[in-house]
């Protein structure tokens, strides 16, 4: 068994330790990904170092989100490889459950489970996945709303929360699994404008605290302020990728000149 | 239409703007003129009228009936009613409402061990585990058998096949086991697609997101799934159990269980008349309208709560 199985690989372990190793967070070589003949990922490359903050930028349906699926399991790959850590995930007997513990992932409409309070879904995770005593996953999840402003929710169903709220719970429910990295999916496109703000704060918060983080977003001026690097993807290939002051302000590919163009007209930048 | 932006379609357009004035004064009045306190008024004194003619011509029709003597006689017998009530040992008389909580001890225990068979086939239909082929496949067939079989005949199979098979431990049972065995099965299948129905109900980005937690598939379905799937269910539920309330009389064509419609067959046989069978019907309805009326005040309450979580996304 390689890479993720039973005996080696990523369990157990604090993430951190890979991180220090030294290899590269995430790796993907030649991901392809085709839902029936519709092909959503046509070849992706792309390295992410520890502790680096990459934004996926791009149109609707050039794969961002399906790229962040596919780096933690949830869409199987048809082609290339993925590595986390050094470790190929994408190899047979890779147990995608302890993959999964690894890395958080923060969704576009929350996802929060409707039937538990705030603090039942943060400790779900932590006492069925990472077999935490109640009393351990609720101290951590208390630690981790007090540091985001949600202490008041944490009895509160998810429905009682405003948007902005809801997300903040999401992003805290994927850090009490403490991963060593985390896939946000275009995390504000469901807010309303004047909830975005406190949403973007969290992620500034991750970031400067060293978060290695692939983020897919439509929030181009977030983008320019947070990322490393910056990547445009289309058609289901990264056209054009470096560090945002480059990208945005004097972008080389036509597409990416194009893309950029309507994101100004639209008073997005 | 291929018009829109041409000048001929702005045209069109035009036209149909100009159409569209405001509406004449008095457009939106009901037909009947009034305003809308007066409305409802006169709406309650419609149904109140309304009620009372139905219920006058069913009477009549009732009492002035050429035979209607003869069905008071034979179906609506006082005496005869209350003597199948309570039974008479001494005339050979079973008693009805005996019977009833023989019906509903059947009925309790059935449940709860349909509630419990049929998760179990839900979830092994739901399963994707390669492993657990044959038994998805298994839950396929039973559940497409039991669904399209009569109860009558599931009943008939179990009540004389399972003593004709002399199987130790299993021939030798009373009717009243027999008579679960058969409502079980039966009903097990109806209610796993009901289960099922609710686990497809739960929308796949839950699923996700407890997968995305590093949850098996397994444990997705047991603590975020299920949870949400029962809540969804239950008043479809209820309804099978009203049904398998008044099911567990057909029990009674296995001869031995004498639950209610059991006794009112040998009473009215005793008696000569049908007096006991309403009897019966009248208690099973004292069981089943209750449980009506709750799975009717649990359907409002959840689209009460639909309505409420209907802005959960601000």
């Amino acid at each position: 068994m390689t890479g993720l199985g039973a005996t080696g690989g990523l369990e157990g372990g604090e993430p951190g330790e890979y991180q220090a190793a030294g290899e590269e967070a995430i790796r993907l070589e030649g991901v392809h990904k085709s839902f029936g003949d519709l092909g959503v990922l046509r070849g992706i490359d792309l390295s992410v170092a520890p502790h680096e903050v990459i934004c996926l930028i791009g149109a609707s349906g050039s794969g961002k989100s399906t790229l962040l699926r596919c780096v933690n399991l949830l869409e199987p790959v048809n082609e290339g490889r993925i590595f986390l850590w050094g470790h190929d995930v994408t190899s047979a007997g890779v147990d995608e459950n302890a993959v999964r513990r690894h890395i958080g992932i923060v969704f576009q409409s929350f996802n929060l489970f409707p039937h538990m309070t705030v603090l039942r879904n943060i400790t779900l995770g932590p006492t069925r996945v990472l077999g935490l005593s109640r009393d351990d996953a609720e101290d951590r999840g208390r630690a981790l709303l007090s540091r985001f402003g949600l202490s008041e929710k944490k009895d509160d169903y998810p429905d009682r929360l405003s948007g902005g709220q809801q997300q903040r719970v999401a992003i805290v429910r994927a850090l009490a699994m403490q991963p060593g990295i985390m896939l946000l999916d275009e995390v504000t496109s469901a807010l309303d404008p004047e909830l975005v703000a406190e949403v973007l704060g969290v992620i500034g918060e991750l970031a400067s605290a060293g978060m290695t983080m692939l983020i897919a977003t439509h929030e181009m001026g977030f983008a320019r302020d947070i990322a490393d690097r910056v990547c445009f993807l289309d058609e289901g290939v990264i056209l054009e990728q470096g560090p945002p002051k480059q990208v945005f302000t004097a972008p080389v590919n036509s597409r990416t000149q194009q893309f950029l163009r309507r994101i100004v007209e639209a008073g997005r930048l | 239409m291929p018009l829109r932006g041409s000048r001929e379609g702005a045209y069109l357009d035009e036209q149909i703007l100009l159409a569209a004035g405001a509406p004449p004064p008095g457009a939106f009045a009901a037909g009947g003129g009034g305003s809308r306190l007066f409305g409802g008024r006169r709406a309650a004194a419609v149904s109140t009228v309304s009620t009372v003619v139905f219920l006058g011509v069913v009477v009549v029709l009732f009492v002035f009936a050429p035979g209607a003597a003869a069905v008071r006689h034979t179906f609506f017998n006082p005496q005869q009613m209350w003597q199948a009530f309570r039974g008479d040992p001494s005339k050979g008389l079973y008693s009805v409402g005996k019977g009833l909580i023989l019906n509903v001890e059947m009925f309790l225990i059935a449940e709860v061990l349909i509630l419990f068979c049929a998760l179990v086939i839900a979830v092994l239909r739901q399963l994707r585990n390669p492993v657990l082929f044959p038994f998805r496949m298994l839950a396929v067939i039973y559940t497409d058998v039991f669904r399209g079989v009569p109860l009558i005949i599931v009943i008939f199979a179990i009540g004389f096949g399972a003593p004709a098979l002399y199987i130790r431990g299993i021939s030798t049972q009373s009717d009243f086991v027999y008579g679960i065995a058969a409502l079980v099965l039966s009903y097990s299948a109806y209610v796993a697609e009901v289960y099922r129905a609710g686990i497809n109900s739960v929308h796949q980005s839950q699923v996700a997101a407890a997968r995305s937690l590093g949850l098996s598939q397994w444990k997705s379905l047991r603590y975020v799934v299920l949870p949400q799937a029962v809540r969804t269910v239950i008043p479809p539920l209820l309804n099978d159990f009203i049904s398998l309330q008044k099911d567990t009389a057909l029990v009674s064509t296995l001869g031995a269980v004498i639950e209610a419609n059991r006794a009112a067959q040998i009473d009215s046989s005793t008696l000569f008349v049908y007096s006991s069978y309403t009897v019966a019907a009248l208690l099973f309805l004292c069981l089943t309208i209750p449980l009506a009326r709750f799975t009717d005040h649990l359907i409002a309450r959840d689209v009460g709560r639909r309505m409420a979580g209907g802005g959960a996304i601000r």
